[in-house]
């Protein structure tokens, strides 16, 4: 029963997908560097997989044998235009519920089909974006027995998602089977101030990803390493005290240097310079005439 | 590589000794006041020999000895948060005896210097009444006992060693409350008096010596019983019954128990409800206080009730205090306008005043709270009283003989919120002879300062330079300084009152009793923030900088609020409006300021609504214009959830009110209430300052750091792991960080840490995060640091396009886009546990930052942001130490001179709050708990001044020498050249 209940699901989900299905799948792990064009996520293929024309009935197989082992969830995902209007059912997520060994249980395989939007919701959308208001959608924040505690609601300025159609980036944030919260928005940048632009496309580009928490980094314990650093830091002394001498005493053996040297050329100019000093006393002498001149000109 | 070592080592010792302080710099730019709180009980200790004192236990569970004469302190305890102070009383004439945490701890002080004689333990069985009883001058065996009830349980503990002598339990006799321990004078016997399911009367009598109990009586009494028991005289009791409109008095005489009623409207004529019995123990009289009086009742020795006096109820009635002859005094204080009246009577003639003194009271303190006497013998030999009133705003004051001998403004031990306020710009008329006399005094420092330092001083004028240093004029003047270091700290305490004090010398410069907050009869007032609310800069600089103080009247969130405008400069209240229309749960200042300078706020009501002030057209007008992009967020603890909000858009017609606003639900975070509970968060500084985005790195990178105005740190804990560490084994306790944008609800990054758990304290500024927790795996407290960096501007690290323009540096960010964060994070080992941290913010950001940890030991550590830097590395590469980045160390080091409050300590440590000064290098640093202390830092040192002592006598005095020196060699070459031309 449960297993035709879930093939007809399948089904459906087929179908869907055939028609109007714009939807991204993805692996649970490392999910979060999602950036995909536009483009390519018209399809329902994984980046993960690799194959991103994959026929329907491999996908419907490899669902089947999955099924066995795992359960499936599915959660909708509602969606409000402005303050005045309700939340309504805007798409569905489906996932693999997995069971890890100690009991813990996560999401895998998140898949998400969008439903078209009704004629009256393009309406509310177009007045949305006029008007430059909040487009809100909600999630449950339990999906095994929705809603859980509360919604987890998220908005954004209507504006930031046309581009070509309207795109939009899911991140939902997950601890367990818990919603925790779900970043929602543009896949791209949002320019402020917003310009009014109308979708070419009425439909959805989604791109959709499940985050986990990151474990911190450990503490570094230093405790056993610490003989090691010191050790290793004695060989980086132990060459530089071989080569050392300069680099230790430059500062003497440099003025010492320069004193030699200073000595050595004065030494050298000792006869120069007498003799200079020589033929100084020349012109000397011949200074004192010419002031005597001069002071006997006066 | 030695080279590099060599410049590690340093560095390292430049980074010690930054904030070094010699001896002589104390209190030349900090200072350091000491409080105590909100006196509660009062021993008075008159030794007939040595000091005259007070010991006091107060609400922030403070043990202090006072001295009378000056209202110092000799010494003071402060006892842990948890750890109440229940009674305190003198032992043997040298213990001070005090009773806390619901009689379960016992302590013996020694008097004269406070020290710690003994401390006993007594274990309990239930939560009770917590009793101490101090016999005076009984003897068991050499031993004087003291007797304890806490705990259901009767314990005598020796008053020398505190040792158990032995114990009772009355759990066992049936739910029994006991209310009073009466010790009648010369028998050995305690009476223990209670009341057992608040409709029988009971009386243990038990031995002294052994805990034997001889006797018990027990009436039942099915009206049921109010408040407590109050003993009258020696077998006599009276006590309310349930509906508080008849008094009961039981009268035991022999054994047996005689209960007689008397309606209270028999005695008052025309008295209402809500009578109380004053716990005041008066030999044969009590106090009955109603609405509208309070009323002496003399019980007769046949047991008859007669009403000796009436006064107002506003009167504060002291206990009574035994006089030499065998007979009691108490004293009353009666409120008047702008002075007290008190008077001293005895119970036995209570017809007539012993005494009456009129003391002239200041406004600003509000009504007297409690009253404690003490007589003397008076150079007449007759006796002399004076009496501790602990009045409205917590302040303490001793009065004797009609004056008001010293004050202490206690309420200061209990701030809630600080902020600041520039002083007023100095008038430039100044006259010739001020200038003249300051100049010469400025010289005359000088010259004494050149003379210490050329060691020519004598004893007394280093002694002089001293004080000029401590005591400069300069630094407390009322008037706006240069560098943005004279400034008023306004401190809003518990009691409701207003403190403004300069942070030169720390005096109180003008206080208010802020009559919004007042509580009264009906209802209990207390304020909740302070915020800045004009600051004149360029408009409006007639007007004074003006604080809005938030406050709620009530107990819950719904509770009507207050909100009054305060003058910064003169301390008056410029407006007040008490209670408010609505409530107030959140405070959020807008970044927008009106015509007058006026920050636009918006309150937030208990039903999610915005009310905007002030209520302006104006400032409605501003709103209106700028509310989109009006964003704000609620933590609710509770439920675990953080909400978002924003302004509905609203049509002008339909609003109820032009000031308020419906407010919409934008974003929610969930967090799952069986695995995550919020322990805290923390948001950026409003007023915060960055200086630059760009963040050069080792290999002339450039890394952009994430800057957002709407981070959130939040911080979670498994609900196990929620209590005190070692409740919870590291496999149930996990701790989960998270940074959060406030606009969108968006999740910029998560990280788990497992086996860890809080308290976490956390700052949060530019672009990182550092956070304090306990590694239960590691059984170590640790800091840990998160650094967001944005990737989407990465690109701009070409100059050519930066000078180009093609950059893309100036466009707005909007928090919509999807934002391409990388954080790095690193965790380190702290020694110590952390009651607070903050940050050193100064007014260009340009500075490089301090950590300051209100450390366990209430001291403030700063410590350089350099030490929790997340790129840290075990080898750090050549460019990187050039950098100026520190290896790898598994745990921070605590230097001891980079203590910020050197050997002082700021006693009951709860926040620490940065201000920028005006000189870019400088950040003012005040840090409150029962303690206040202020000082400057300077992180990076003081670059861009010279030091306050610096001699600029010296550096003329060289400069003189030097021209004087350049003329005589000039004059003398002259002279030697027409010598030279001479010849």
């Amino acid at each position: 029963m449960k297993h035709t209940v879930t093939v007809l699901l399948l089904i459906i989900l087929f179908i869907s997908s055939n028609l109007a299905f714009e939807s991204d799948e993805l692996i649970a792990e490392d999910e979060d560097e999602l950036i995909r064009s536009p483009v390519s996520s018209s399809s329902s293929s994984s980046s993960q997989i690799g194959s991103r024309s994959q026929s329907p009935s491999q996908v419907t197989r490899k669902r089947s044998t999955e099924t066995e082992s795992d359960s499936r969830v599915q959660f909708a995902l509602e969606h409000a235009f402005g303050d005045s209007s309700d939340f309504s059912v805007a798409g569905t997520f489906t996932a693999r519920l997995k069971t890890s060994a100690h009991g813990g249980q996560t999401l895998t395989k998140l898949r998400f089909s969008r439903n078209d939007l009704t004629s009256t919701e393009k309406e509310k959308f177009k007045k949305l974006l006029e008007t430059d208001d909040y487009y809100k959608i909600r999630l449950p924040s339990d999906v095994l027995n929705a809603p859980g505690r509360d919604y987890v609601i998220s908005s954004v300025k209507a504006r930031c998602l046309p581009r070509n159609g309207l795109d939009e980036h899911i991140l939902i944030n997950m601890e367990g089977i818990n919603i925790l919260a779900v970043n929602y928005g543009s896949p791209g940048a949002c320019q402020y101030p917003r310009p009014l632009k109308l979708p070419a496309k009425w439909s959805f580009n989604s791109h959709t990803a499940l985050k986990y928490s990151e474990l911190a980094p450990r503490t570094p314990i230093f405790s056993e390493d610490i003989g090691g650093v010191e050790i290793g830091d004695d060989e980086g002394v132990k060459p530089m005290v071989e080569r050392s001498f300069w680099a230790k005493y430059w500062m003497y053996l440099v003025p010492l240097g320069l004193i030699v040297m200073n000595a050595v050329t004065q030494g050298l100019n000792m006869p120069e310079e007498q003799a200079g000093a020589q033929s100084g006393g020349q012109t000397q002498q011949a200074v004192p005439r010419g002031q005597g001149a001069a002071v006997r000109r006066r | 590589m030695a080279m590099a070592i060599k410049l590690s080592l340093i560095l390292l010792f430049f980074l010690s000794s930054s904030f070094a302080l010699y001896e002589d710099q104390v209190g030349f730019m900090d200072w350091h006041q000491r409080y105590i709180g909100k006196v509660k009980h009062a021993v008075f200790h008159t030794q007939k020999a040595g000091r005259k004192r007070v010991v006091v236990s107060t609400e922030e569970n403070v043990i202090a000895s006072l001295d009378l004469r000056r209202g110092e302190i000799f010494w003071r305890h402060v006892l842990g948060a948890n750890d109440v102070v229940d009674q305190v009383d003198i032992a043997l004439g040298k213990y001070v005896i005090t009773l806390s945490s619901e009689g379960s701890i016992l302590r013996a002080w020694n008097l004269p210097d406070g020290q710690m004689v003994w401390e006993s333990f007594l274990s309990g069985s239930k939560s009770s009444k917590a009793l101490l009883t101090v016999p005076a001058n009984l003897k068991v065996d050499l031993d004087s006992p003291i007797f304890v009830y806490g705990g259901g349980y009767l314990h005598a503990i020796s008053s020398i060693d505190g040792e158990y002598l032995w114990k009772k339990d009355f759990a066992t006799e049936g739910n029994i409350d006991v209310h009073q321990l009466i010790l009648p004078g010369g028998s050995d016997v305690v009476h223990a008096v209670g009341v057992t399911d608040s409709s029988q009367f009971d009386t243990y009598e038990v031995d002294v010596k052994n805990g034997g109990l001889l006797k018990h009586t027990t009436a039942s009494f099915p009206g049921g019983i109010y408040g407590e028991v109050l003993p009258v005289s020696g077998g006599r009791f009276v006590v309310l019954d349930a509906s508080r409109s008849v008094l009961v008095l039981i009268t035991i005489e022999n054994g047996q128990t005689h209960l007689e009623q008397t309606h209270v409207s028999d005695l008052i004529h025309g008295s209402s409800g809500n009578t109380v019995i004053l716990p005041s123990k008066l030999s044969g009289i009590f106090s009955l206080r109603t609405d509208s009086c309070i009323v002496f009742i003399k019980v007769t020795n046949e047991g008859k009730l007669k009403v000796m006096e009436k006064v107002d109820k506003t009167v504060v009635v002291s206990d009574a205090l035994p006089l030499s002859e065998g007979e009691q005094a108490f004293a009353l204080v009666e409120h008047g306008d702008g002075k007290i009246e008190l008077s001293v009577r005895l119970v036995h003639d209570m017809s007539s005043n012993h005494l009456k003194e009129t003391v002239k009271m200041d406004h600003e303190r509000g009504f007297v709270h409690k009253i404690f006497i003490n007589n003397y013998v008076r150079t007449d030999r007759s006796h002399g009283f004076r009496a501790l009133i602990v009045m409205e705003d917590h302040s303490l004051l001793l009065l004797q003989q009609g004056e008001i001998v010293w004050t202490r403004d206690d309420g200061l031990a209990s701030v809630i919120d600080v902020t600041t306020s520039e002083l007023p710009v100095e008038k430039i008329g100044v006259s010739v002879a001020k200038v003249e006399h300051s100049l010469f005094e400025w010289l005359k420092g000088h010259m004494l300062k050149l003379k210490g330092t050329l060691m020519l001083a004598t004893p007394d004028e280093v002694a002089a330079i001293q004080q000029i240093r401590l005591q400069s004029s300069e630094k407390s003047k009322m008037t706006r300084d240069h560098n943005g270091f004279r400034r008023l700290l306004i401190l809003l305490t518990r009691a409701g009152k207003l403190y403004a004090l300069h942070t030169g010398d720390g005096r109180v410069v003008w206080s208010t009793l802020l009559q919004s907050l007042r509580t009264t009869s009906q209802q209990k007032c207390a304020g909740l923030k302070l915020h800045q609310w004009q600051v004149p800069h360029h408009h409006a600089l007639d007007k004074n900088p003006s604080v809005l103080v938030v406050g709620r009247c009530g107990l819950s969130l719904t509770s009507p609020s207050a909100l009054s405008i305060v003058d910064a400069y003169t301390g008056k209240e410029l407006q007040s409006t008490s209670p408010a229309q609505h409530s107030t749960v959140q405070v959020i200042p807008l970044p927008y300021r009106d015509s007058t300078e006026q920050q636009l706020h918006l309150l937030i009501d208990a039903d999610k609504h915005a009310h905007l002030y002030p209520t302006t057209p104006e400032a409605a007008d501003i709103f209106q214009r700028e509310s989109e992009n009006v964003y704000w967020y609620s933590v609710e603890l509770d439920a675990g959830i953080l909400r978002g909000y924003g302004v509905k858009k609203t049509h002008p017609s339909n609003t109820v009110d032009d000031y308020c606003f419906e407010t919409r639900n934008l974003w929610s975070v969930v967090f799952p209430s069986e695995s995550e509970k919020i322990i805290a968060t923390v948001a950026r500084k409003q007023n915060e300052v960055v200086h630059t985005q760009a963040k050069v790195i080792a290999d002339e990178d450039v890394m952009y750091k994430y800057i957002s105005k709407n981070m959130l740190f939040v911080a979670t804990v498994s609900p196990k792991a929620n209590g005190p560490i070692g409740s919870a084994t590291p496999d149930e306790s996990v701790l989960v960080v998270y940074l959060v944008d406030t606009v969108t609800g968006r999740i910029l990054h998560r990280m788990t840490h497992l086996g860890s758990q809080g308290p976490v304290h956390a700052v949060l500024s530019e672009n990182w995060v550092v956070y304090h927790y306990f590694n239960l795996r590691a059984h170590r407290y640790e800091m840990s640091v998160i650094e967001i960096y944005d990737q989407s501007r990465a690109e701009n690290k070409d100059v050519l396009k930066l000078i180009v323009g093609k950059h893309n540096l100036t466009t707005p960010v909007s928090s919509y886009s999807r934002p391409e964060v990388t954080t790095k994070s690193q965790s380190y080992f702290f020694t110590h546990s952390v009651k607070a941290i903050s940050v050193s913010s100064t007014a260009k950001g340009i500075t490089s930052k301090h950590l300051l940890i209100g450390t366990i030991g209430d001291q403030v550590l700063a410590l350089d942001k350099r030490f929790v830097d997340p790129r840290r590395s075990l080898n750090p590469t050549q460019a990187e130490k050039e950098e100026g980045l520190l290896p790898l160390t598994d745990a921070l080091p605590i230097i001891p001179q980079s203590y910020v409050t050197h050997a002082l300590k700021v006693e009951g440590l709860r926040g620490i709050e940065t201000i920028p000064a005006k000189l870019e290098s400088t950040s003012l640093v005040f840090a409150y708990g029962i303690d206040l202390f202020y000082t400057r830092i300077a992180p990076s040192k003081t670059y861009d001044s010279l030091t306050e002592d610096f001699n600029y006598a010296l550096l003329l005095l060289t400069i003189v020498a030097l021209v004087v020196a350049i003329f005589v060699t000039w004059v003398l070459s002259e002279r030697k050249d027409l010598q030279d031309k001479w010849r």
